[in-house]
Protein backbone atom coordinates (compact mmCIF):
# COMPACT_ATOMS: atom_id res chain seq x y z
CA UNK A 1 0.00 0.00 0.00
CA UNK A 2 1.79 3.12 -1.29
CA UNK A 3 -0.74 5.51 -0.09
CA UNK A 4 -0.72 5.90 3.85
CA UNK A 5 -3.81 4.16 5.26
CA UNK A 6 -4.55 6.74 7.33
CA UNK A 7 -5.92 8.53 4.06
CA UNK A 8 -8.39 6.08 3.02
CA UNK A 9 -9.65 6.13 6.53
CA UNK A 10 -9.86 9.81 6.58
CA UNK A 11 -11.63 9.60 2.77
CA UNK A 12 -13.99 7.63 4.80
CA UNK A 13 -14.94 9.57 7.48
CA UNK A 14 -15.09 12.75 5.50
CA UNK A 15 -17.70 10.17 3.46
CA UNK A 16 -19.32 9.03 6.49
CA UNK A 17 -19.72 12.99 7.66
CA UNK A 18 -21.14 13.73 4.09
CA UNK A 19 -23.93 10.89 4.35
CA UNK A 20 -24.56 12.00 7.92
CA UNK A 21 -25.16 15.73 7.11
CA UNK A 22 -27.16 14.57 4.15
CA UNK A 23 -29.48 12.43 6.45
CA UNK A 24 -29.56 15.81 8.53
CA UNK A 25 -29.83 18.30 5.84
CA UNK A 26 -32.04 17.18 3.30
CA UNK A 27 -35.70 16.97 3.13
CA UNK A 28 -36.22 14.67 0.32
CA UNK A 29 -37.11 11.12 1.48
CA UNK A 30 -34.80 9.83 -1.47
CA UNK A 31 -31.94 11.76 -0.75
CA UNK A 32 -31.83 10.60 2.81
CA UNK A 33 -31.70 7.45 1.77
CA UNK A 34 -29.54 7.78 -0.34
CA UNK A 35 -26.94 9.72 2.06
CA UNK A 36 -27.60 6.21 4.13
CA UNK A 37 -26.23 3.82 1.45
CA UNK A 38 -23.07 6.90 1.00
CA UNK A 39 -22.84 5.86 4.97
CA UNK A 40 -22.38 2.13 4.23
CA UNK A 41 -20.19 2.67 1.26
CA UNK A 42 -18.05 4.90 3.71
CA UNK A 43 -17.65 2.02 6.36
CA UNK A 44 -16.97 -0.47 3.49
CA UNK A 45 -13.83 1.60 2.22
CA UNK A 46 -12.36 1.68 5.93
CA UNK A 47 -13.21 -2.38 5.87
CA UNK A 48 -11.37 -2.51 2.58
CA UNK A 49 -8.59 -0.50 3.43
CA UNK A 50 -7.94 -2.69 7.13
CA UNK A 51 -8.11 -5.72 5.07
CA UNK A 52 -5.49 -5.23 2.78
CA UNK A 53 -3.34 -4.01 5.95
CA UNK A 54 -3.74 -6.82 7.75
CA UNK A 55 -3.51 -8.97 4.60
CA UNK A 56 -6.43 -11.26 5.39
CA UNK A 57 -9.62 -11.31 2.65
CA UNK A 58 -12.08 -11.77 5.32
CA UNK A 59 -12.85 -8.04 4.79
CA UNK A 60 -13.99 -8.59 1.56
CA UNK A 61 -16.67 -11.10 2.65
CA UNK A 62 -17.89 -8.57 5.53
CA UNK A 63 -18.44 -5.88 2.64
CA UNK A 64 -20.27 -8.32 0.28
CA UNK A 65 -22.54 -8.96 3.56
CA UNK A 66 -23.06 -5.55 3.86
CA UNK A 67 -23.76 -4.48 -0.12
CA UNK A 68 -26.51 -7.49 0.53
CA UNK A 69 -27.74 -5.78 3.50
CA UNK A 70 -27.74 -2.46 1.65
CA UNK A 71 -29.72 -3.73 -1.42
CA UNK A 72 -32.56 -5.27 0.86
CA UNK A 73 -32.70 -1.88 2.73
CA UNK A 74 -33.14 0.13 -0.28
CA UNK A 75 -35.63 -2.57 -1.47
CA UNK A 76 -37.50 -2.47 1.97
CA UNK A 77 -37.29 1.87 2.20
CA UNK A 78 -38.38 2.67 -1.31
CA UNK A 79 -41.56 0.31 -0.96
CA UNK A 80 -42.10 2.34 2.22
CA UNK A 81 -41.60 5.93 0.47
CA UNK A 82 -44.16 4.25 -2.18
CA UNK A 83 -46.45 3.57 0.72
CA UNK A 84 -46.11 6.90 2.61
CA UNK A 85 -46.42 8.94 -0.94
CA UNK A 86 -49.57 7.00 -1.94
CA UNK A 87 -51.16 8.03 1.41
CA UNK A 88 -50.18 11.43 1.89
CA UNK A 89 -49.15 12.81 -1.54
CA UNK A 90 -45.46 14.36 -0.44
CA UNK A 91 -41.92 13.06 0.76
CA UNK A 92 -41.32 15.55 2.43
CA UNK A 93 -39.80 14.72 5.48
CA UNK A 94 -40.89 17.61 7.74
CA UNK A 95 -44.59 16.91 6.63
CA UNK A 96 -44.26 13.15 8.79
CA UNK A 97 -44.92 14.63 12.18
CA UNK A 98 -48.10 12.48 13.62
CA UNK A 99 -45.62 10.95 16.49
CA UNK A 100 -44.60 14.29 17.40
CA UNK A 101 -47.93 15.65 17.95
CA UNK B 1 5.14 5.62 -6.32
CA UNK B 2 3.74 9.17 -7.67
CA UNK B 3 0.63 7.44 -10.15
CA UNK B 4 -0.34 6.20 -7.23
CA UNK B 5 -1.09 9.29 -5.70
CA UNK B 6 -2.04 11.21 -8.09
CA UNK B 7 -4.64 8.33 -8.74
CA UNK B 8 -6.09 8.78 -5.20
CA UNK B 9 -6.04 11.63 -4.90
CA UNK B 10 -8.47 12.07 -8.22
CA UNK B 11 -10.62 9.62 -6.92
CA UNK B 12 -11.13 10.62 -3.57
CA UNK B 13 -12.12 14.62 -5.08
CA UNK B 14 -14.81 12.56 -7.59
CA UNK B 15 -16.12 10.76 -4.74
CA UNK B 16 -16.47 13.67 -2.22
CA UNK B 17 -17.77 16.41 -5.06
CA UNK B 18 -20.09 13.62 -5.98
CA UNK B 19 -21.06 12.57 -2.36
CA UNK B 20 -21.52 16.89 -1.87
CA UNK B 21 -23.46 17.70 -4.86
CA UNK B 22 -26.08 14.59 -4.32
CA UNK B 23 -26.89 16.23 -0.73
CA UNK B 24 -27.09 19.71 -2.35
CA UNK B 25 -28.79 18.74 -5.34
CA UNK B 26 -32.98 19.77 -5.74
CA UNK B 27 -34.04 17.61 -8.63
CA UNK B 28 -32.91 14.00 -7.33
CA UNK B 29 -32.75 12.78 -10.77
CA UNK B 30 -29.44 14.58 -10.67
CA UNK B 31 -28.77 13.69 -7.39
CA UNK B 32 -28.87 9.85 -8.19
CA UNK B 33 -26.49 10.66 -11.58
CA UNK B 34 -23.78 12.20 -9.01
CA UNK B 35 -24.31 9.49 -6.47
CA UNK B 36 -23.30 7.14 -9.34
CA UNK B 37 -20.16 9.87 -10.10
CA UNK B 38 -19.32 9.16 -6.20
CA UNK B 39 -19.61 5.40 -6.27
CA UNK B 40 -17.44 4.78 -9.63
CA UNK B 41 -14.85 7.06 -7.84
CA UNK B 42 -15.28 4.83 -4.41
CA UNK B 43 -15.11 1.38 -7.25
CA UNK B 44 -11.34 2.89 -8.71
CA UNK B 45 -10.34 3.00 -4.62
CA UNK B 46 -11.30 -0.69 -4.06
CA UNK B 47 -9.45 -1.67 -7.32
CA UNK B 48 -6.69 0.35 -5.91
CA UNK B 49 -6.93 -1.93 -2.86
CA UNK B 50 -6.61 -4.32 -4.67
CA UNK B 51 -10.24 -5.22 -3.75
CA UNK B 52 -10.93 -6.10 -7.92
CA UNK B 53 -14.19 -8.45 -6.97
CA UNK B 54 -15.80 -6.10 -4.41
CA UNK B 55 -14.77 -3.39 -7.04
CA UNK B 56 -16.72 -4.73 -9.23
CA UNK B 57 -19.64 -5.97 -7.64
CA UNK B 58 -19.77 -1.92 -6.10
CA UNK B 59 -20.51 -0.86 -9.22
CA UNK B 60 -22.53 -3.99 -10.48
CA UNK B 61 -24.59 -3.88 -7.23
CA UNK B 62 -25.04 -0.87 -6.37
CA UNK B 63 -24.75 1.41 -10.02
CA UNK B 64 -26.31 -1.07 -11.86
CA UNK B 65 -29.15 -2.03 -9.27
CA UNK B 66 -29.94 0.23 -6.39
CA UNK B 67 -30.07 3.92 -7.79
CA UNK B 68 -31.54 2.41 -11.17
CA UNK B 69 -34.42 1.35 -8.25
CA UNK B 70 -33.75 4.52 -6.98
CA UNK B 71 -34.89 6.19 -10.54
CA UNK B 72 -37.04 4.36 -11.36
CA UNK B 73 -39.42 4.80 -7.62
CA UNK B 74 -38.35 8.66 -9.15
CA UNK B 75 -39.93 8.37 -12.33
CA UNK B 76 -42.67 6.48 -10.16
CA UNK B 77 -43.72 9.09 -7.91
CA UNK B 78 -43.47 11.81 -10.18
CA UNK B 79 -42.38 14.82 -7.90
CA UNK B 80 -42.11 17.52 -10.60
CA UNK B 81 -43.39 20.57 -8.50
CA UNK B 82 -43.20 19.17 -5.23
CA UNK B 83 -41.13 21.69 -3.14
CA UNK B 84 -38.75 21.31 0.18
CA UNK B 85 -37.96 24.16 1.73
CA UNK B 86 -41.02 26.40 2.22
CA UNK B 87 -41.49 26.34 5.64
CA UNK B 88 -38.56 27.36 8.28
CA UNK B 89 -36.98 24.74 9.80
CA UNK B 90 -36.58 24.10 13.49
CA UNK B 91 -33.03 24.38 13.03
CA UNK B 92 -31.20 26.69 11.12
CA UNK B 93 -28.95 25.26 8.54
CA UNK B 94 -25.56 26.58 10.11
CA UNK B 95 -26.22 24.10 13.00
CA UNK B 96 -26.85 21.45 10.79
CA UNK B 97 -23.32 22.00 8.73
CA UNK B 98 -22.04 22.66 11.53
CA UNK B 99 -22.85 19.50 13.15
CA UNK B 100 -21.91 17.11 9.88
CA UNK B 101 -18.54 19.13 10.20
CA UNK B 102 -18.04 18.57 14.11
CA UNK B 103 -18.73 14.98 13.21
CA UNK B 104 -16.05 14.97 10.77
CA UNK B 105 -13.48 15.90 12.63
CA UNK B 106 -14.56 13.83 15.94
CA UNK B 107 -13.77 10.59 13.85
CA UNK B 108 -10.47 12.14 12.59
CA UNK B 109 -8.92 13.20 15.26
CA UNK B 110 -9.80 9.23 16.70
CA UNK B 111 -8.19 8.14 13.40
CA UNK B 112 -4.93 10.33 14.44
CA UNK B 113 -5.15 8.73 17.96
CA UNK B 114 -5.29 5.65 16.64
CA UNK B 115 -1.44 4.20 16.71
CA UNK B 116 -0.89 1.81 13.71
CA UNK B 117 1.61 -0.52 15.43
CA UNK B 118 5.12 -0.67 13.58
CA UNK B 119 5.72 0.47 9.77
CA UNK B 120 2.27 -1.74 8.10
CA UNK B 121 0.60 1.49 7.27
CA UNK B 122 3.43 2.79 5.34
CA UNK B 123 5.65 -0.03 3.71
CA UNK B 124 4.23 -1.52 0.72
CA UNK B 125 3.19 -4.96 2.88
CA UNK B 126 3.47 -7.78 -0.36
CA UNK B 127 0.58 -9.34 -1.17
CA UNK B 128 -0.43 -12.94 -3.12
CA UNK B 129 -0.72 -12.10 -6.57
CA UNK B 130 -4.91 -12.73 -6.48
CA UNK B 131 -5.14 -11.28 -3.02
CA UNK B 132 -9.45 -10.14 -3.78
CA UNK B 133 -9.89 -12.00 -6.53
CA UNK B 134 -13.02 -14.05 -7.44
CA UNK B 135 -11.34 -17.30 -6.26
CA UNK B 136 -9.83 -16.31 -3.23
CA UNK B 137 -12.93 -14.57 -1.92
CA UNK B 138 -14.96 -17.09 -3.09
CA UNK B 139 -13.00 -19.61 -1.72
CA UNK B 140 -14.02 -18.12 1.77
CA UNK B 141 -17.57 -17.56 0.99
CA UNK B 142 -17.70 -20.57 0.62
CA UNK B 143 -16.21 -22.75 3.12
CA UNK B 144 -15.07 -20.31 6.07
CA UNK B 145 -18.32 -18.14 6.44
CA UNK B 146 -20.40 -20.33 4.39
CA UNK B 147 -23.47 -20.19 7.27
CA UNK B 148 -23.84 -16.02 7.31
CA UNK B 149 -23.91 -16.37 3.44
CA UNK B 150 -26.82 -18.57 3.38
CA UNK B 151 -28.41 -16.10 6.33
CA UNK B 152 -28.38 -13.67 3.55
CA UNK B 153 -30.33 -15.24 0.50
CA UNK B 154 -32.90 -15.65 3.64
CA UNK B 155 -32.48 -12.00 4.31
CA UNK B 156 -32.90 -11.27 0.37
CA UNK B 157 -36.07 -13.30 0.72
CA UNK B 158 -37.43 -11.23 3.57
CA UNK B 159 -36.79 -7.77 1.88
CA UNK B 160 -38.75 -9.37 -0.93
CA UNK B 161 -41.46 -9.97 0.42
CA UNK B 162 -41.50 -6.93 2.73
CA UNK B 163 -41.23 -4.79 -0.43
CA UNK B 164 -44.32 -6.75 -2.94
CA UNK B 165 -46.54 -6.26 0.69
CA UNK B 166 -45.70 -2.88 1.86
CA UNK B 167 -45.80 -1.53 -1.83
CA UNK B 168 -48.77 -3.47 -3.14
CA UNK B 169 -52.05 -1.53 -3.90
CA UNK B 170 -54.59 -1.43 -0.40
CA UNK B 171 -58.12 -1.74 -1.31
CA UNK B 172 -59.45 0.63 1.21
CA UNK B 173 -57.68 3.23 0.55
CA UNK B 174 -59.93 5.84 2.13
CA UNK B 175 -59.15 4.10 5.77
CA UNK B 176 -57.13 5.05 8.50
CA UNK B 177 -54.46 7.61 7.75
CA UNK B 178 -51.12 7.21 8.30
Amino acid sequence: MIVPIEHYLILSALLFAIGAGGVIISRNLIIIFMSIELMLNAANLSIIAFSLMHNLMDGHVLVFIVMTVAAAEAAVGLAIIIMVYRKRDTINADKFNLMKR
Amino acid sequence: MLLDTVIFYICAIFAVGGAVMMILQRNPVASVMFMIVSLIAQAVLYVQLSALFVGALLIIVYAGAILVLFLFVIMLLNLRGERFEEERPKLGLTTKYGLAIIFFFEIVIIIKQTVFTGSISQSPITVASDFGNVKPVAELLFTKYLFPFELTSILLLVAIVGAVLMAKKENNDKGEQI
